[in-house]
């Protein structure tokens, strides 16, 4: 590999050819402020537009300051990263952005995990020198998403994960200089586009343009409603990233804390989504089963491979760009709307409380979860089963309300029987968890034997597309792994082409799957925060004693008492959906 | 969005100027261009028709339209009056010419005239430097404009525009 060497604030430093003379400063520990830039490692996702021009440096000989995000090292370089005339310039920069800026920051959604407002403290900004007019953009409220386009930076890194990462096309610089704005086509509403609220813009967006629908308000009224009885469930991956929001380090496991903290707020009862990812997992796993076995039978009808379907962004990202493949992925609901629908009937009943004095509360990565609470083929007579969706940061923001001091607590349990769950309900959290709770399950059914091992390392990992091959006693089966809505696209092209080997696919819309959710506490481009919470996901997947869906007892029991069979007549009725082609 | 319903042959149109550009996403401001050229105005539904046949996304396409002011969403008039607004132009007094064609035609730049008569734009520099200021009615050069001969200028299309619709 050809080595550069060049000088940054006078320390030597040798880099491979091809480095920015940002990466060059971070190898030596020289922080160079960046705003716009943003790179997650390992996943391919970068954004350098140059725009925001807060990273520039002073190199000799040359006449203009240059972006170190976008700026080659080259053979002898030397560089100020601290320069009078450099803070001058980033000093000036910042100010102007600011100057177009409503600066709320009391107020703003976003304070205290705002880059722009870090910035402006970092290079000690207490005045802005410039005035002049005000972007004055209309508010866009969605079922998931607001955009506040006044607080916009024009950073671009939304339009990166919305066109590259996850190819919807919904936004897109429009107009131009002052006017120019991240928008919808037609400057329209995010509800009347493509948008599939996967929260990935809202996740990178480094100011208050881009946040989730707040509902804390509205939970914290039916809590302190006496003739409502509220209850909570709570995803996997929430417990793998709630502790960040309390200065934690990424990865710690925080369960018990989480289910502490959800009793003092006053919900009645404390559940688990992972039960109803068990629950999840027999009936998507039973028609797996069915649709392999009718596969094998020589059953030509027979659509294969099985998609799961328990993320609802994927689910309308393929509502409208592959309606045609409808009716491919599993019908079964996702975790939270089984959860919502077995709460309002079969919990209901045995605590005797009525469908509308029941309120359903989910804790969720995810944004969204709160589009898909909202569709109206999850709600009876206008009654939705689950009635809010909050945010991992929403939760944070409502243990803070509460005056409780998280970190203190002491672990405690979730009730039963909604509360119980197996291994295989957490590491839905994960890219690659579905898939491998389903062949857990699926495995021993269709071989009737017990699995000689339960870590299967062939279906784990960050890579964006994955594929392996499971011997189901003698029986090859091809899984698929996508997360990242682009790289789901690619399998489904497969598909359309006719050339997928796949038996069964799974599909996770963010990158890194719920535990990089739209909903998570900022991960500020680190993608080891993503890394040190999936690691947090198996770990507790090993401490769990049962790790197999279909040995949760309390899955067993709501069979039987209620349900029947997986694919039932009760449980296509409560447990199964269908979709709409939305092109 | 007030929906339009594009005629198969304008849908027709569309598509064959993308395909002239092998339907390379890379060329869309050339088509946009030639769809201007070819319909006088590119509405939500032409963008529409032009992402899905280069396989962009219509929020690209829209962007690239609001940027460049020579793409226009708005249906040209029968007329298309430009007022040259660079430099030489603008110092012999191309900004009260446009107040002008503004006051006597009633309508702002970027618009048309109700009986779709005239629209209204202006552009930069037109290469006749010498002439300026330059006013442009569809193909045609008028040079040293004064703010006194506008109303002759609109007048000559109107009579234009009679005596058409009488010899029809």
């Amino acid at each position: 590999m050809e080595m550069i060497n060049l000088t940054i604030d006078h320390k030597p430093v040798v880099v491979r050819k091809g480095a920015t003379v940002l990466e060059a400063a971070s190898g030596i520990g020289i922080d160079i402020p960046t705003l716009c830039y943003m790179k997650l490692e390992d996943m391919n996702i970068e954004n350098k537009p140059g725009g925001c021009r807060v990273c520039v440096v002073e190199v000799k000989g040359r006449r203009n300051l240059a972006p170190a995000c976008c700026t080659e090292a080259s053979e002898g370089m030397e560089i100020s990263t601290h320069s009078i005339r450099v803070v001058n310039a980033r000093r000036t920069v910042v100010e102007l952005i600011l100057s177009d800026h409503p600066a709320d920051c009391l107020i703003c959604a976003k304070s205290g995990n705002c880059d722009l407002q870090d910035m402006a403290n970092h290079l000690g900004i207490r005045k802005i020198h410039y005035q002049g007019e005000h972007s004055m953009y209309r508010e866009d409220t969605s079922p998931a998403i607001i955009r506040e386009i006044n607080k916009c930076i024009m950073c671009r890194r939304c339009e990166t994960m919305c066109n590259d990462v996850q190819t919807i096309g919904v936004l897109s610089a429009v107009n131009r200089g002052f006017q120019a704005v991240v928008s919808p086509a037609f400057e329209m509403n995010l509800d009347h586009s493509v948008c599939t609220y996967c929260g990935q813009c809202v996740a990178v967006c480094p100011t208050g343009a881009l946040t989730e629908v707040d509902e804390t308000g509205a939970v914290i009224r039916a809590l302190s409603d006496p003739t409502k009885t509220v209850i909570v469930q709570t995803a996997p991956a929430v417990r793998a990233a709630l502790g960040e929001e309390f200065g934690m380090t990424a990865g710690t496991l925080v369960t018990g804390k989480m289910v502490a903290a959800l009793r003092r707020l006053g919900f009645d009862y404390v559940f688990d989504t992972d039960f109803a990812a068990d629950l999840t997992i027999l009936e998507e796993g039973t028609e797996l089963l069915n649709r392999l076995s009718a596969f094998m039978a020589g059953d030509q009808q027979v659509k294969l491979p099985i998609l799961t379907s328990c993320c609802p962004a994927w689910v309308k990202f393929f509502e409208h760009h592959f309606p045609e493949l409808k009716d491919i992925p599993s019908t079964a609901r996702s975790p939270q709307q089984m959860f919502g629908s077995i709460a309002k009937t079969y919990f209901a009943d045995k605590i005797k409380v009525k469908r509308e004095n029941l309120v359903v509360v989910s804790i969720m990565p995810c944004l969204a979860k709160k589009y898909e609470s909202s569709r109206p083929e999850f709600s009876v007579n206008g009654n939705p089963d689950v009635d809010y969706a909050l945010t991992t940061r929403e939760l944070a923001h409502l243990i803070n309300l509460g005056n409780i001091d998280f970190k203190s607590l002491q672990n405690e349990d979730f009730d039963a029987p909604m509360g119980e769950s197996t291994g295989a309900g957490v590491i839905f959290g994960t890219t690659g968890g579905v898939i491998e709770a389903a062949v857990r399950t699926a495995y021993e059914i269709f071989t009737g034997k017990q699995l000689p091992r339960l870590d299967f390392e062939e279906l784990r990992g960050m890579e964006g597309l994955r594929k392996a091959t499971i011997d189901f006693n003698g029986t090859p089966i091809n899984i698929g792994i996508a997360h990242g809505l682009g790289n789901a696209r690619k399998l489904l092209e497969e598909i359309q082409a006719g050339t997928s080997e796949f038996h069964a696919i799974e599909i996770m819309s963010c990158p890194g799957g719920c535990i990089g959710g739209g909903g998570q506490p900022y991960h500020h481009g680190d993608s080891e925060i993503l890394k040190k919470r999936q690691r947090a996901i198996y770990s507790e997947d090993q401490n769990k004693s049962i790790r197999k869906s279909h040995e949760n007892p309390y899955i067993t029991k709501l069979y039987e008492e209620f349900l029947g069979a997986p694919l039932s007549e009760k449980s296509h009725h409560l447990l199964h959906t269908k979709y709409f082609d939305r092109s | 969005m007030p929906g339009i319903k594009l005629s198969e042959k304008t849908i027709g149109i569309i598509k064959q100027v993308c395909s002239d550009f092998r339907n390379e996403g890379s060329e869309l401001i050339n088509v946009l261009h030639q769809v201007q050229g070819k319909l006088g105005y590119l509405p939500a539904e032409v963008q529409e028709v032009i992402a899905k046949e280069l396989n962009i996304s219509v929020a690209k396409v829209y962007g690239v339209v609001t940027f460049y002011s020579f793409f226009t969403m708005i249906p040209m008039g029968e007329h298309p009056i430009s007022i040259c607004m660079g430099t030489a132009c603008y110092v012999r007094g191309a900004e009260q010419v446009l107040s002008e064609f503004k006051r006597q035609l009633k309508v702002e730049v970027g618009q048309s005239t109700p009986d779709g008569k005239f629209s209204l734009n202006c552009l930069r520099c037109v290469g006749a430097c010498g002439l300026a200021p330059v006013v442009l009615v569809g193909e045609k050069v008028f040079g040293r404009v004064s703010p006194q001969m506008v109303k002759n200028i609109i007048a000559e299309y109107k009579e234009v525009g009679a005596s058409e619709a009488k010899s029809a």
